[in-house]
């Protein structure tokens, strides 16, 4: 397929006698929208850090527009406009809210960030501290860059800007993490678990942020135990289980499948009753 | 070969006691994932416990190690309870930080308590050699090992089989799920300190009856061989531990056996360097392992810094540009001399170990590069002083950032102790390669320090010059830290992990901060060389380099103002209160120790 973004082929990760993550394919078309889903441990996260190159696979491939970024560290693969956030939430603790999202910028610096070979650092380095014109201009154009992207989130972010993000509560933090995520201008955008902790009412914000940036046209692959959220959003519908894929497909289909009836219900139910028997 | 099974033989025997220091640091790193630098000073106290058992108390051999084994335990419980039980909550460096204060603390009580004279301790078993095969081995080589292998036995028994053993393996695998099953863990950690400062004490009762000699140099040397042995056989592993400790002491003697005994210490370092860049969990750790997830997070403790007025600062800095012009005696403006030169290095250390958070404990290892390189220039070239010294900071910034880059996929404790290691390995360097450096006998008549030619001899020309050149460099790192690579620094030192996600590459951006930082440390270094006219291997030392750390801690990690703050309160106050010199690094050990537990944002606070 011409407009296919990303491409998983027999992905593969065991630790020790454990597959986390086991044979998985995976086509995501640009634009698209698919959302992982599965029970606690079924390697949706290890899934995402094969992908972001924060993990290695043991087999298989990625490919990303064609290319096999298999094992390519993820500091080259944001640079390739790959952005994720993180499960528990990775914001810089002692950054302000601005610094943190500027960072999310970091791929795109272009004048202070000359690409030079060997003497390309030292260059970073001079040009930090002298701060010529074109270097200043910069800065200066991705802190209102980063001022809009902020006002996305209404009045959440934008009176807290030089806060550092320790401070902030719980859902700013997440809301951080996806300003920083879009700050790099994602070809691709992984969000795993984006509304974790989130009360009703922020979710149904977050949802609505979702919606908006699909309906820009960014693709995006998406961890979340949200079942209405992700009937709601998603193209496709993946659900893993024990690191294997148990389903795919329409979020209705999907839904009513068997397999992932067992594997959520099922491996729940049972446990419970064992439970509550030796109870 | 008759030497050569010796040389085996004592390695044996030098890795045994290696191994009674290294077991018990993997115990508490099993249970705390603490590298505890205090270990070489239990290490000292029971060395000179038993001096004062056999020598004034003519204590029998097996009392004597009793007495030792009880009172070197006594002290690592007073550890365990008020240096770090307090900070279980605290901040992950922070322990660190006070086992550092900690061993600061008792190495300079046992040295104003006994004077740092070496003394004789008389082994207490009869003078004879037996033959064995090609080689000799003497009663105290056997007590050695039996003592060795005798404590080994008693720990495995312990750990397997009493219930308390149970809970400290439980402790060590899981600390949270073993608190929730109703494991006490402060008492885990107390049996653990306990068990480890006993080992610890007997060891350094019997390297003293081996040498027949006890100084109070001994304890870092203990620290550091015990930590290259500990992590050599992969932190918190016990056996590992074992393991590690006897093939580091047969790796020192054959290298002295080679090369003679200058080498002993090079070559224990640089197993460590050559282990933590190959395999960072250690030689027996299975190849690919998750990464050592406690050893990560934040590392340093948010805070909001004080903000200083711009006013303030300009006033602060025009009282001491006037200051000479004023009736000071040379006394004080010796004393500001070396602060700012303490000042130039705390930047250095500051934007290392609080901007990018790479807690580095061989800092001094920059002055050095830069005092020799200055030095040399100036005298072997007859290169101008004013340029000898910038040569000197660009090596050290160069050679420095080389040297410590190996370190850089490190993490947490990994990397202090492998800035430490090869700290230690430069200076071992120097002290050896004599046709560069003139080895032990050091250079002198080093060129005092000139301008253009002039000369800076006058206490007040030389105050401007180190002045002035501290505020560029305080100058310059501001505006860093303002700049895009302030950020990214701060960014990598809070989360390396989303760091990358966002394509900040770690080697790059840690290389960039050390070589700024080692071009100030090594300006530092120059400015001294050119000042004391006389340096040798040991002018810059792991002491220095400590200091150091205590004046960023109290100035504020990261902190550009803090760190001359602290350089002037630390070199300061002990002048104004005219405190004997024996006495400072006891109370910069007792700062660093205060500073942790109650305000370890420090004065200004954290950047």
């Amino acid at each position: 397929m011409a407009d296919t973004l990303l491409s998983l082929r027999g992905l593969t990760r065991r630790f020790g006698g454990l597959t986390a993550v086991d044979d998985i394919d995976l086509d995501l078309a640009k634009g698209e929208l698919i959302s992982i889903i599965g029970p606690n441990g079924a390697g949706k996260t290890t899934l995402f850090n094969l992908v972001t190159g924060l993990d290695r696979p043991d087999a298989g491939v990625v490919r990303f527009e064609g290319q096999d970024i298999t094992g390519l560290s993820p500091e080259r693969l944001a640079a390739q406009g790959i952005a994720r956030t993180f499960q528990l939430g990775r914001v810089f603790g002692n950054l302000s809210v601005m610094d943190n999202v500027l960072i999310g910028a970091h791929t795109r610096l272009r004048a202070v960030k000359p690409a030079v070979p060997v003497i390309g650092p030292l260059l970073e380095l001079g040009l930090a501290l002298l701060r010529p014109a074109s270097v200043k201009a910069e800065e200066e154009r991705l802190r209102e860059e980063v001022k809009v992207i902020l006002a996305r989130f209404g009045e959440r972010l934008l009176p807290r800007i030089d806060q550092p993000a320790y401070s902030l509560s719980y859902a700013n933090r997440r809301r951080v993490e996806i300003a920083r995520a879009l700050a790099l201008r994602p070809r691709l955008l992984l969000l795993d678990e984006p509304t974790a902790g989130m009360n009703p009412s922020e979710t149904a914000e977050m949802q609505g942020l979702v919606a908006e940036l699909k309906a820009e046209g960014l693709t995006i692959l998406l961890i979340e135990h949200k079942l209405e959220m992700v009937m709601r959003l998603s193209d496709r519908v993946l659900v893993m289980d024990e690191g294997k894929k148990i389903a795919e497909g329409a979020g209705e289909a999907v839904r009513n499948d068997p397999k992932v009836i067992e594997a959520y219900l099922g491996h729940g139910l049972s446990g419970a009753a064992e439970q509550e028997s030796a109870a | 070969m008759s030497s050569w099974l010796d040389y085996t033989i004592n390695g044996l025997i030098v890795g045994n006691v290696y191994a009674l220091v290294a077991v018990g640091l993997a115990l508490i790193f099993g249970v705390s994932r603490l590298i505890n630098f205090a270990q070489g000073s239990i290490y000292l106290v029971g060395a000179y416990i038993g001096w004062v058992a056999v020598v004034q108390l003519h204590t029998p051999l097996p009392l004597t190690i009793i007495v030792v084994a009880v009172a070197a335990a006594l002290v690592g419980l007073i550890i365990e309870r008020f240096g770090l039980r307090p900070l279980q909550n605290s901040v992950r460096i922070a322990p660190l930080l006070a086992t550092i204060g900690i061993s600061f603390v008792l190495d300079q009580l046992v040295m104003l308590t006994f004077s740092p004279n070496p003394r004789a301790l008389p082994s207490q078993l009869p003078d004879v050699r037996f033959q064995v095969g090609g080689g000799t081995i003497g009663p105290l080589d056997l007590l050695i090992a039996g003592v060795g292998i005798t404590s080994a036995l008693l720990l495995f028994v312990f750990l397997r089989y009493s219930k308390l053993g149970w809970a400290v393996r439980a402790t060590a695998q899981d600390r949270d799920a073993a608190m929730q099953m109703g494991v006490d863990v402060n008492r885990v950690n107390q049996a653990v300190f306990g068990i480890a400062a006993a080992l610890g004490g007997v060891s350094g009762l019997l390297v003293g009856m081996y040498y027949n000699q006890i100084d109070t140099a001994m304890s870092l040397q203990a620290t550091l061989k015990g930590v290259v042995a500990e992590v050599v056989g992969g932190a918190g592993n016990v056996p590992g531990a074992v393991i590690g400790s006897l093939l580091l002491g047969l790796v020192e003697s054959y290298g002295v056996a080679v090369f003679g005994t200058s080498y002993r210490n090079l070559f224990a370092f640089l197993l460590l360097v050559v282990v933590l860049v190959l395999r960072p969990n250690g030689l027996f750790a299975s190849a690919r392992q998750a990464p050592p997830e406690p050893l990560t997070g934040t590392f340093i403790a948010p805070s909001r810094p004080v903000r200083i007025p711009r006013w303030a600062l300009l006033v602060a800095v025009g009282v001491f540009a006037v200051l000479p012009l004023l009736p000071v005696s040379f006394y004080v403006l010796q004393t500001l001399i070396n602060a700012w030169l303490l000042g130039m290095l705390a930047l250095s250390l500051t934007l290392v170990a609080g901007t990018i958070g790479q807690v580095s404990l061989g800092h001094a290892a920059l002055l050095a590069i830069g005092a020799y390189t200055s030095a040399l220039l100036s005298l072997t070239f007859a290169v101008p002083v004013g340029l000898a010294i910038i040569a000197g900071g660009l090596m050290s910034a160069a050679l420095g950032t080389a040297l410590i880059s190996p370190s850089f996929r490190l993490r947490g404790h990994y990397v202090s102790i492998a800035t430490l290691a090869i700290g230690e390995i430069v200076s071992l360097v120097i002290l050896n390669w004599e046709s560069v450096t003139r080895g032990p006998i050091g250079i002198s008549g080093i060129p005092p320090l000139s301008l253009f030619g002039y000369e800076l001899i006058s206490p007040t020309s030389i105050y401007w010059f180190s002045f002035a050149v501290m505020v560029v460099l305080a100058l310059l790192q501001a505006r860093l830290l303002s700049s895009h690579l302030g950020r990214s620094f701060r960014a990598i030192r809070d989360d390396d992990v989303a760091a990358r996600a966002y394509g900040l590459s770690l080697n790059r951006y840690k290389s960039l901060a050390f070589i700024f930082g080692g071009f100030a440390a090594g300006v530092s270094g120059g400015i001294a060389a050119h000042l004391y006219s006389y340096i040798n291997h040991e002018t810059f030392n792991t002491q220095q380099s400590i200091l150091a750390l205590t004046v960023v801690i109290l100035g504020g990690l990261g902190n550009v103002v803090g760190a001359i703050v602290g350089a002037v309160a630390l070199v300061g106050l002990p002048e104004v209160f005219r405190i004997a010199a024996e006495y400072r690094i006891l109370i910069y050990g007792i700062v660093l120790l205060l500073l942790v537990r109650f305000r370890p944002q420090g004065l200004l606070g954290t950047i």
